[in-house]
């Protein structure tokens, strides 16, 4: 036992040098860029497999969530960070400052995304089926044309991260960001494995029959849509963040398409699933470059072809364990 | 007074595009209980190739009804070959696999029809040709009404009407009705339900491409990503109305156009893209089945 965690810490402190000191010399910034986004989408995507794979629920409106979190960050940045960021500095080398600020806009940012999700949730999470999905499609769109309409965060110019006083809030640090994802993974992996994460399946698997053994059906379904809708928030939140600025058609119903194609063609009822399809498809119309003009052509016809050769999703509802894999292999060693 | 009346006939002109579209979507959850989300992008490709028959017969500059009509017939023959061939590559091998996965082909096909669009035809907006004169018809007051607006209207209906009797009098609607009823049980009796799935995506698509058309003749500024955000759109009509529901379909469009036209017109038109939702959630808080739909019992 001691050993494999032993390993893991291992390797996680590698991937955190690599990401933090080695990266962002070695690569140019438009890498950079791409490596963030591919973080954005793991969050997200993982944040929906919770309700779509674990509980069954399908909603397309999670970016609607994103937006909440990445405009109410934003906001904090803006109004209020920006004073607290330069007394911090003034304690504290400023490089530091910065890191010990960045969870404090996440936080309130998936705090207010799991707040809409409450309000979203109770009402909707009644429907079943399709009926829920064009729910949560209308209520994503709702929510972007209400902030559209906001003009303290800038309406439809779109919000810089910069303060009156003129301080950049951008916060791009990969290291961070990934400590990030890296977290929100491991806590929706926990929960979706634990005993809560038991009732959720027993309600994705047959709804009657779990209220029948004493499930509380409607509380772990809100349950399940308000963990997912304060990770759509942080993952919301590390976009603005790491762009520095935001406009409403960054979050229109294509980008919760996007978010549902992770989960679907990760496989539903599958972490690592979600997380390599997010990081494939975050990457694919970058790779595809070679391709010129035709790229998103190639794109979209690769992604029919998956679904229909592998219409449960490149996983299935398994889960890639290099753990086990490892203790597998010790085993096989053993016994030869 | 005057003014509401006025914006009412803009919004039935504006809601019988969207009911054509709205058709398209409830005949095929109908059948396949399938969110056909590249129905959209059929219509963007009825429009253009409406823009691109007219300025190949060169009547940009001659406007004439028989014109109007090739073009009609040109988009829907179109639409309804594209929707077959969409039917049978990225839906058919899916029949019976897990209920999302046809919807995330559905994605990838609009994707593709979207950026194959801008890759051919060039993402700038083109200008549809005025196919018909616009003038005055009717006047009542300060109350007009153009031709366009009552060519829309009359197409509109008369597709719409075309639709019921195929779908209400001839054996093949009977067929599409049974397999939407319960699909293996028809297949029983000897219905062909593959053939009759891929004639009810013929027969929707078709009634896309003609709203194409009809859009291209009332608002003819059009570009590949035309379709998204009234597809998305004519899908909450389908809802409102019912969705599976044929009526329902064409109530809910026609419903939809005229609150649209009004919000923008006494609102703010900020607010005319976030009133179909609102509309919609109301409607599946209070009557998830649509104004026409009716309640399916659950079996335990």
């Amino acid at each position: 036992m001691r050993g494999r965690s032993g390993a893991a810490l291992g390797a996680l402190g590698l991937a955190f040098v690599l990401l933090e000191w080695v990266l962002p010399h070695a690569l140019n910034p438009y890498y950079l860029t791409i490596l963030t986004r591919i973080g954005v989408a793991i969050v997200a995507a993982v944040s929906l497999q919770l309700v779509s794979g674990f509980t069954g629920q399908f909603s397309i409106g999670h970016a609607g969530f994103m937006a909440v979190g990445a405009y109410a960050s934003a906001a904090l940045s803006v109004y209020l960070g920006a004073g607290w960021l330069a007394s911090l500095a003034a304690v504290v080398p400023a490089p530091l400052a910065r890191a010990l600020y960045y969870p404090l806009p996440l936080l309130a940012g998936g705090a207010l995304a799991a707040g809409a999700g409450l309000l979203v949730g109770i009402p909707t999470l009644r429907l079943r089926g399709d009926y829920l999905a064009i729910a949560t499609l209308g209520f994503g769109e709702i929510i972007r044309v209400l902030i559209l309409n906001v003009d303290a965060v800038g309406g439809a110019r779109g919000f810089a991260l910069t303060a009156a006083s003129g301080v950049d809030l951008r916060y791009d640090d990969l290291g961070a960001i990934y400590a990030v994802v890296l977290a929100s993974v491991a806590v929706i992996a926990r929960l979706a494995y634990s005993s809560a994460g038991l009732a959720f399946r027993a309600v994705r698997e047959d709804e009657i029959a779990a209220e029948s053994i004493g499930v509380p059906t409607t509380r772990v379904k809100v349950l399940a849509f308000v963990v997912s809708s304060f990770f759509a928030g942080v993952a919301g939140a590390v976009f603005a963040h790491s762009e520095g600025y935001i406009h409403t058609n960054s979050f229109g119903f294509v980008r919760s398409f996007e978010i549902m194609v992770f989960v679907v063609l990760g496989g539903l009822g599958s972490i690592t699933g979600a997380v390599l399809a997010a990081t494939a498809l975050t990457a694919a119309p970058e790779l595809l470059r070679g391709f010129g003009e035709l790229r998103m052509i190639v794109y979209s016809l690769g992604l029919i072809a998956v679904m229909i050769l592998r219409p449960q999703g490149l996983l299935g509802a398994r889960e890639l364990d290099p753990a086990r894999w490892l203790a597998r292999w010790r085993e096989r060693r053993a016994a030869a | 007074m005057e003014n509401l009346l006025q914006q009412l006939v803009n919004g039935v002109a504006w809601g019988s595009i969207y009911a054509l579209v709205a058709l398209g979507y409830t005949m095929v959850y109908g059948v396949l209980k399938l969110i056909n989300f590249a129905h959209g992008e059929v219509y963007m490709v009825g429009a253009m190739t409406g823009f691109y028959t007219a300025r190949a017969l060169g009547l940009a500059n001659r406007p004439s009804g028989l014109g109007l009509a090739a073009t009609l017939l040109a988009a829907m023959a179109t639409c309804a070959a594209l929707g077959a061939t969409i039917e049978r590559v990225a839906y058919r091998p899916l029949r019976h696999a897990p209920r999302l996965a046809p919807l995330i082909t559905a994605i990838g096909v609009s994707l593709l029809l979207q950026n194959t669009g801008q890759l051919v035809l060039g993402a700038d907006p083109k200008f549809f040709p005025p196919l018909l004169a616009s003038h005055e018809m009717l006047r009542v007051g300060s109350l007009a009404v153009s031709n366009i607006q009552l060519t829309v209207l009359a197409t509109a209906l008369a597709l719409m009407a075309g639709l019921e009797l195929v779908v209400m009098r001839t054996r093949v609607g009977r067929a599409m009705r049974a397999v939407s009823q319960d699909a293996p049980a028809a297949a029983l009796m000897g219905v062909p339900v593959d053939r009759i799935i891929q004639l009810t995506f013929v027969l929707g698509s078709a009634l896309a491409g003609a709203a194409g058309i009809l859009v291209g003749l009332s608002n003819p500024k059009i570009d590949p990503l035309m379709g998204l955000m009234p597809g998305l759109k004519a899908f909450v009509a389908a809802v409102l109305g019912g969705i599976g529901s044929i009526p329902g379909a064409m109530v809910g469009g026609l419903l939809l156009g005229v609150v649209e036209t009004l919000v923008a017109g006494y609102l703010s038109s900020t607010y005319r893209d976030a009133i179909a939702f609102v509309i919609l959630i109301a409607i599946l808080l209070y009557r998830p089945t649509g104004l026409f739909g009716s309640a399916q019992p659950e079996k335990v």
